[in-house]
């Protein structure tokens, strides 16, 4: 029989072991997919950066032109979500895109960045 | 060779000639005949939905009807004069004087650019048109064009013979053409174009999962935005219908792309209209959509994650964390941002959606408009027709073949009514929704009867576009076990079915010419003689202010005429239909509602050369001042507490004869309404001073003004202006 300390350390220690293993699982996995989707992903992740750091900035300066603010962070929160979808249509494991040719996602992509850097760029102010 | 060549081709080609129309009909392959009864049918459909909302315009003449329509044109009009740069940064220093408007950044500019580009369309194809003819044609070319989106709604949902009927039903049904009529230039006959397009880019968007449909339904987000207030729906209707397709397990990837580009984008262009501002972001009302947004990034990323891990144990706890982080972050997000008061409450105007009786408790002003009332059955009945119990038909039919599009209609439908029932103007938002599923309901039973009959191997009746390509199965199937008089029962049906549409039509017909087709500022009554007899006396007093007053007056009336003064009569006035400031419309109910010395003092502070009654006493018209006058006393009321309700009533019974208050036949409205009435007979029998719109004889008939002298009353005594003398001179 454990005492409770004992079952405590183990808990701890097979939570811990359960969060290396998922990692370390979750890591094989995204090894395998495609360098194109990667590409994309690191995109996401450099938008998302980039609004965190805009939401930090105004943090500590404050929100005047809050247009500006919003401006800001919506073109990066924007193109991140209009990227995801572009994974989306373009990954070839999604069976419900599959008779869409990446080019022609990719012109969307294009297509609505375009749209949403010119709002942005009106409410910049 | 050559000759007999020449010689057969001219044989072929003159034995050949073009056949007469109908022979040439019938040569079409069938798709091609159903092609053109299709065009045909909309073409016809589109011209119908223009031409039954021009009754007025035949009856009376090409005006502007009500009240808000007048601001609506006075904007467009200096919008075509000044150009947008000027429009866009109108400050208006004629209404609410003295505080002024900003004009520029208090409207919703979309009726009015609409209007200025048709009218610089026309004017650059050389068609030599006035504004004022575009502004009263906006509305049913734009009725026109939603029948056209409704064929398309039809299509997406259920198939084209839906669509067909549900063009036609919208095009006259009575609910949609109460607010769409020629003359009625209101924000509505716009917007609803606009409310039926964004909903079918966005179910287009949902069912092909591309991003140009997404975006297109942002565009039209955009264009709603700009046109009216109500599309607070939209913005709660789509994230709702999300969560509820989340919840059923009905989500895609096809879901994701089209609602996050829709939100991003359509949040983005919505905050370049400046009354809107940021309200996308601080307000109650649109977080809802943020939420679902946040909610869907966290649901396709643990989706993501369990199809990559493959691994239920591991999943599981990664679920756990993430789960809690998100739930307490977004919680702790929505709680901070609501007590600090951040995030803004529902404003009183929706929150009254939710709470019907919120209104009449805290906010007078919004429940004494006549619109705002909760609506009868009666009304219900007058505006949809067989559509009312059509509905649940066409629900059952969804029901039975539940798809993405399917869900979204019957959601649309049911909220749609939810509000319409507490409040009246919202039947126009209901109707799109109620005309699309009952043309389910009867697109799928004729179908159905139809093709009944045509297992019999009769002859082909030319329907259109009700292919029976998947029912000739079970068709087939029925016609071995066929009832004796299945074939006479489906005729039956359709017959009935026909008489049912054909009584709707009938109905709409004379529900927009009877109840939908009054300008309202110029009335009509039945002489003695059956003859039509007509008062323009609203259209009188304006032109007599705008000629016989200096141009610097200021004109105090009640809030519903502001409107119609500065664009007609072109003076400064008050308070407007706007309402945007409480306190100053109570201090003019305060001084209408105050004996004359008091009044006399509110005028001079707020320089008041003018004021305006509009009575009904003489010719019967019961929308008078005096009818509205307890709303007058209300909302002084409500800011000041010396103006108290129950002074003016006897025993709780608002009276103006002699047995009426002491307080009531003596105030400043009272003396203004009814000052030399005591002199008139005004109906054959009855005593001097005989008030026809209360049918009683009026207390106080020897009224004498102090401060105020009578400038002018119209030839049926419906307006009567008076001008308030200068302060006497001091010894």
């Amino acid at each position: 029989m454990l005492t409770f300390r004992e079952l405590e350390f183990k808990m701890a220690k097979s939570s811990t072991s359960d969060a290396q293993a998922l990692f370390r699982s979750l890591r094989s996995a995204y090894a395998a997919t495609p360098t194109n989707l990667k590409i994309i992903d690191l995109y996401v992740v450099y938008a998302i950066t980039t609004a965190v750091i805009q939401v930090v900035y105004m943090g500590i300066v404050g929100s005047f032109p809050f247009n500006s603010f919003l401006a800001g962070v919506l073109s990066c929160v924007g193109t991140a979500v209009l990227a995801v979808c572009l994974r989306i249509q373009v990954n070839k494991e999604n069976k419900e895109f599959k008779d869409l040719p990446p080019e022609r996602a990719f012109a969307d992509f294009v297509l609505c960045n375009l749209v949403l850097h010119l709002v942005v760029i009106n409410f910049l102010g | 060779m050559g000759a007999k060549a020449a010689e057969n081709g001219a044989k072929s080609s003159s034995s050949a000639p073009s056949p007469p129309p109908l022979k040439a009909f019938f040569r079409l392959k069938t798709k091609q005949q159903e092609l053109l009864i299709r065009v045909a049918s909309l073409a016809l459909i589109y011209v119908l939905a223009f031409a039954v909302r021009l009754f007025s315009v035949l009856r009376y003449e090409s005006m502007i009807h009500e009240f808000d329509p007048y601001f609506n044109y006075r904007t467009t009009l200096f919008l075509t004069r000044n150009g947008f740069y000027e429009f866009w940064n109108w400050f208006d220093s004629e209404s609410w004087y003295p505080l002024g408007r900003i004009i520029g950044g208090t409207l919703y500019p979309g009726l009015m650019v609409t209007a200025a580009l048709i009218y610089r369309l026309l004017r650059f194809l050389t068609f030599a048109v006035h504004i004022r003819e575009v502004c009263v044609l906006t509305a049913p070319f734009f009725a026109s064009n939603t029948t056209i989106v409704a064929y398309f709604f039809g299509k997406e949902i259920w198939d084209s013979g839906a669509g067909l009927v549900a063009a036609a039903l919208i095009a006259i049904c009575p609910g949609y053409i109460s607010r769409s009529v020629a003359g009625s230039y209101d924000n509505e006959g716009v917007a609803i174009f606009a409310l039926l397009f964004t909903f079918y880019l966005f179910v287009k968007a949902v069912n092909t999962g591309s991003l140009a449909w997404a975006l297109a339904s942002a565009f039209g987000y955009f264009y709603m935005v700009s046109a009216w207030g109500g599309y607070v729906f939209i913005i709660n209707l789509i994230p709702l219908y999300v969560l509820v397709l989340l919840v059923t397990g009905r989500y895609s990837m096809r879901l994701y792309v089209a609602y996050n580009c829709m939100y991003i984008l359509g949040m983005l262009l919505a905050m370049q209209i400046r009354f809107v501002g940021f309200q996308h972001v601080q307000s109650g009302e649109h977080m809802a959509a943020m939420g679902v947004f946040f909610l869907l990034q966290v649901f396709y990323f643990l989706d993501w994650v369990k199809y990559m891990l493959n691994d239920k144990q591991l999943f599981q706890s990664f679920l756990r964390i993430t789960l809690t982080f998100a739930i307490s972050v977004g919680a702790l997000a929505l709680g901070i941002g609501t007590a600090s008061g951040y995030i803004s409450p529902w404003t009183g105007r929706f929150y009254s959606l939710l709470d019907p009786t919120y209104a009449k408790d805290h906010i007078p002003i919004i429940a004494s408009v006549s619109e705002h009332q909760p609506t009868a059955w009666s009304s219900f009945m007058f505006d949809f027709h067989i559509l009312l119990f059509l509905f649940p038909a066409g629900l059952y039919f969804c029901f039975k073949r539940l798809s993405d599009a399917t869900i979204f209609i019957v959601m649309y439908g049911l909220t749609s009514m939810y509000f319409a029932g507490v409040m009246v103007r919202l039947i126009l938002v209901a109707a799109p929704a109620v005309c699309l599923i009952s043309a389910i309901a009867i697109s799928a039973t004729v179908k159905n009867l139809t093709s009944l009959i045509r297992t019999k191997g009769k002859a082909p009746l030319a329907v259109s576009g009700k292919g029976s390509s998947s029912l000739k199965a079970s068709a087939k199937a029925s016609a071995d076990q066929s009832l004796p008089f299945q074939h006479n029962c489906a005729i039956a049906l359709l017959v009935g079915a026909f008489y049912l549409l054909s009584r709707y039509a009938i109905h709409c017909t004379w529900v927009t010419s009877e109840a939908y087709s009054s300008p309202s500022i110029v009335l009509a009554a039945r002489g003695a003689h059956g003859g039509r007899v007509i008062f323009d006396d609203y259209r009188e007093a304006y032109y007599w202010l705008r000629q016989n007053t200096p141009a610097d007056a200021k004109v105090m009336s009640w809030w519903d005429y502001g409107y119609q003064i500065t664009a007609m009569g072109n003076r400064t006035v008050i308070v407007d239909n706007n309402t945007w400031n409480n306190t100053h419309i109570a201090t003019v109910g305060r001084a209408m509602s105050s004996y004359e010395p008091e009044a006399y003092e509110i005028m001079q502070s707020l320089d008041v050369d003018y004021v305006l009654v509009v009575f009904g006493g003489l010719t019967g018209y019961s929308s008078d001042d005096i009818n509205k006058f307890l709303w007058m006393v209300r909302i002084g009321g409500g800011v000041f507490p010396v103006i108290k309700e129950p002074d003016y009533l006897v025993n709780g019974e608002y009276r103006v004869d002699k047995g009426a208050a002491p307080k009531m036949l003596n105030c400043l409205m009272y003396k203004l309404a009814y000052y030399r009435f005591g002199e008139m007979t005004t109906e054959y029998g009855k005593p001097t001073g005989y008030d026809r719109a209360r049918g009683v004889e009026i207390g106080n008939k020897d009224i004498k003004l102090e401060y105020l002298e009578e400038a002018f009353t119209t030839s049926n005594w419906i307006i009567r202006i008076y001008k308030v003398k200068p302060p006497k001179n001091r010894w």
